[in-house]
């Protein structure tokens, strides 16, 4: 793995921790104050921002940092998260995703806009500050506390500078003017026991010291007691060193840099003539003890370290080893119990470990794979059924049994593989949340946003195509169907306006439901609208629902003035196509002054399909069941001929064009007689509906879909290809081709080329 | 023999660089998502030091590091904290929990080795 590859990681990550975000703060903002809430909220800028740190992306980090201060003041209840704090967060987290996308994929961002954030934010912060003033009369906790001593340390003069990471790097000395003269360091260095309970360990102290430079080492052991009163956990022993070396006081320090706290530390330079004078004092003489590095490269444990240091005293190899006793005797003694007491904590933990999900990431390609070859076991398994059914004259049998079961196991692996893909409708809600906050802001409504069913899973194709197409009609809900304030309030409603977006699982498709409480569909202003363009006759006699439907037809917009938001040239028309191009359906359903439900139906996944299987012209084809209104036989009395060829079919006092899929398709010269086949009536992109004719209709049945493009090449008025239970090819019908060839516009071979190409 | 690295950190970013930094320096790792996992393969794995970091979901690195200096077998790995906040208080909290060091994020893998080189043997 290189460091494109963690960026990579790094990126995806941000994707989930952005997500974290924005559903932490809605939670938030709904009066959620589990602190555990706040916590994965300032968790997720946390992670953004150390691992944007990591890779330089310093626009980032500062924004998240800022972002992250803000959020500890709400974190320590500092600052109280009210709707207008989080408004401001809201915000932020849109502004971070921004920076994390520019980071990605180049491109910039509303710097202006990240500006006036930080200001906002950084005014919290300190906002809170402020307020928090009268009543904490101390300064606020940002500023460093004195560093507390621990209360086992036994001089607690130490040190109370607190710590101060001091930066070590040897690189920081380099320019510094080669002396005359190399300065030695005297160092007094006397461990607290809390030291060796850190894990931290003299010897590795004294070894880093050694690095430094020429070094001599005196180790005092008058505070060790005799052996029946010594404590295996205590520190008795206490060290003086010089240090001859460049790097001066500092570079001493930082080799404590760890230790500092726990333990009694003393550094100065000495000048050289100064060290005669020190010779003088009546302190112990500094004796020169070879310092054996080789020994610690090697070692399997603390002990034994030590005897190198001080073996060339006399009498005080027994002293180290009872020291090095001591470090052994730090592993395995405790009181019992704190054992208990830990792993009563262990096993709760543990508990709890198992209750959170487990998941693995997987490439999707060989989710895929795993997909198709499902897929070619299910037709390989209904293959197999047919033959032996074929031959199998007696109909009892074992192998007829078993293949029972097989069948089952197949169903049921086939399910489970398609679950792989499955995944919860999260994400798409979460943005969305997003584009209401940014037309909410810009229309000057007040809106809020309520979803259900964001668990609701379903293919991740769908998903991926669903964003789109819901923004838009969020947009619209919000642009179109919603009042400003003031006139919401005057209607008596709540002038906070509410667009509800919920997902659910019903007969095995899913339905996404978006509900405003606007005003509704204006059936007078759509009528006008469509008598203007022409779509309905003036006199038109239209039922409330046909008028609402009315708004899915190509290029129809009923805002008088195009706004920036909902007029980017994408209409309801273009919404209605991508859901049916996901094979689904949408539908709206208004009450005046009370809003608009748009209610969409989606297949669960893309792999499979529900199909009527069919004869036309001795082919079997497979029409989408859900393009399929109701299937009927024709009686002579109802087929009227209409023009050169067309003819029309009567369906309860309405006529509907008549459409030969065999004649379309050229799987034959001359028209079918309609008498003799049966009539599917689908209903087309349009809205429209037509009768196709069939030859004869074989059954129901769920088949797996082929790519036609991947295989063969596209095939006009095809959509894709299964593989039935005999072995056989059939072709799925792409109806809304067929229908718009019925229309007079061939089904034209170059659309396709344009298509596959 | 190798030394062997425990680190725990919740963000997979972070623990990506962890291991391809330790695997370049030569060093065995392995890794927990948090807290209470980092107990969990604590157990099983008896490192030779510990990298944690402090902001983690379910047990946080302070509650962690108190778990490890409170375990009778592990209770003297040196444990380093991973940590982007270069205040003073988090650092006091780290050390009061038992920390051995600390490596400010974000690290330079020279900046971890060292660190790692100065509290193991």
């Amino acid at each position: 793995m290189d460091m494109n590859e963690i960026k990579e990681i790094f990126f995806q990550e941000c994707e989930e921790q952005l997500a974290e975000l924005e559903s932490g703060l809605l939670k938030l903002n709904d009066g959620d104050r589990d602190p555990e809430t706040v916590n994965a909220v300032f968790r997720a800028v946390h992670s953004i921002k150390g691992g944007a740190g990591a890779f330089g992306l310093d626009d980032l980090v500062s924004f998240a940092h800022v972002f992250e201060t803000t959020l500890d003041c709400v974190r320590s209840n500092k600052l109280e998260p009210t709707q207008d704090v989080l408004k401001v967060m809201l915000k932020s987290a849109d502004v971070l995703a921004d920076l994390t996308n520019a980071a990605r994929d180049g491109g910039s961002v509303d710097e202006a806009r990240s500006r006036t954030l930080i200001r906002e934010l950084e005014a919290l912060a300190h906002g809170e500050t402020h307020a928090a003033e009268p009543a904490a009369p101390k300064p606020v906790a940002a500023a460093p506390k004195p560093a507390e001593p621990a209360p086992v340390v036994a001089k607690p003069e130490v040190n109370d500078e607190g710590f101060q990471p001091i930066p070590f790097s040897f690189g920081d000395f380099d320019e510094e003017p080669a002396a005359k003269y190399v300065p030695t360091c005297q160092i007094v260095f006397r461990p607290n026991r809390e030291l060796y309970a850190k894990g931290n360990e003299a010897v590795l102290l004294l070894r880093d010291l050694s690095r430094l430079g020429e070094m001599s080492v005196y180790c005092d052991m008058d505070r060790l007691p005799p052996l029946d009163k010594m404590n295996p956990e205590e520190a008795y022993f206490s060290w003086k060193m010089s240090v001859t070396t460049d790097k001066g006081e500092d570079g001493v320090r930082s080799v404590f840099e760890f230790a500092e706290w726990d333990c009694e530390l003393d550094v100065r330079t000495i000048e050289e003539e100064v060290t005669g004078e020190a010779a003088d004092d009546d302190e112990p003489p500094m004796q020169a003890v070879p310092f054996d590095l080789s020994l610690l490269e090697d070692g399997p444990a603390v002990s034994g370290d030590e005897e190198p240091v001080v073996s060339e005293s006399d009498a005080t190899a027994a002293i180290a080893a009872a020291d090095t006793a001591s470090k052994v005797a730090q592993v395995a003694s405790r009181a019992a119990e704190n054992a208990k007491a830990a792993a009563a904590a262990t096993a709760a933990q543990a508990s709890q470990a198992s209750a959170a999900g487990q998941t693995i990431r997987v490439d999707l390609d060989r989710v895929d794979r795993l997909i198709n070859l499902v897929g070619e076991l299910v037709i390989n398994q209904a293959m197999l059924s047919q033959s032996v059914v074929e031959n199998d004259n007696n109909g009892v049998s074992s192998i007829n049994m078993g293949l029972e079961e097989l069948q089952q196991l197949t169903r049921e692996i086939q399910d489970s593989v398609m679950a792989i893909r499955a995944q919860p409708v999260k994400p798409v809600f979460q943005r969305m949340a997003r584009t209401v906050r940014e037309i909410a802001d810009i229309t000057g409504k007040s809106v809020r946003l309520i979803t259900e069913g964001e668990n609701t899973e379903v293919d991740k194709t769908v998903i991926d195509k669903l964003a789109e197409p819901l923004t838009h009609m969020i947009r619209n809900a919000v642009d179109h169907g919603l009042e400003m304030p003031e006139k919401r309030e005057a209607l008596g409603k709540n002038p906070e306006g509410t667009v509800r977006l919920t997902a659910k699982h019903r007969s095995g498709r899913i339905v996404i439901e978006l509900a405003d409480d606007g005003a509704g569909i204006n059936r007078e202003k759509v009528r006008q609208k469509a008598i203007d363009n022409d779509l309905i006759a003036a006199d038109a006699n239209l039922s409330d629902e046909e008028i609402d439907n009315l708004i899915f037809h190509a290029g129809f917009s009923t805002a008088d003035k195009v706004s920036d938001l909902s007029g980017r040239g994408v209409g309801m028309d273009v919404v209605k196509r991508s859901i049916q191009a996901l094979g689904g359906r949408i539908s709206i359903s208004s009450k005046p002054g009370q809003g608009s439900v748009f209610t969409m139906s989606l297949p669960l996944t893309l792999a499979v399909l529900d199909g009527m299987v069919v004869t036309v012209a001795g082919q079997t084809l497979v029409v989408p069941l859900t393009a399929i209104v109701e299937t009927l036989q024709p009686e002579a009395s109802a087929i009227h001929s209409f023009g050169a060829s067309q003819r029309l079919i009567s369906i309860r006092n309405s006529f509907c064009p008549l459409v030969d899929v065999g004649r379309i398709l050229n799987f034959r010269a001359t028209q079918a007689n309609p008498i003799e086949g049966v009539a599917l009536l689908v209903e087309s992109e349009g809205g429209g509906q037509r009768a196709l004719m069939v030859d004869a209709i074989q059954g129901q049945r769920q088949v797996v879909i082929k790519s036609l493009e991947a295989n063969y090449t596209h095939v006009p008025g095809i959509a894709a290809a299964t593989i039935l239970g005999d072995g056989r090819v059939a072709l799925i019908l792409d109806v809304d081709a067929v229908v718009a060839a019925s229309r007079g516009q061939p089904l034209r071979q170059d659309i396709s080329l344009a298509a596959t190409g | 023999m190798k030394k062997k690295v425990l680190t725990v950190d919740d963000s997979r970013t972070i623990r990506n660089m962890l291991l391809v930094t330790l695997n370049n320096a030569g060093f065995e790792t392995i890794q927990a998502e948090d807290g209470v996992e980092g107990l969990e393969v604590l157990e099983t794995s008896n490192p030779d030091v510990i990298v944690t970091d402090i902001n983690m979901p379910r047990l946080d690195g302070f509650g962690f590091i108190e778990g490890v200096r409170r375990n009778e077998k592990f209770r003297a790995i040196p444990i380093l904290v991973l940590t982007t906040e270069s205040d003073a208080e988090k650092k006091n909290r780290a050390r009061q929990a038992g920390a051995t060091g600390w490596i400010v994020k974000p690290f330079d893998p020279t900046k971890l080795i060292d660190a790692i080189e100065r509290v193991t043997a």
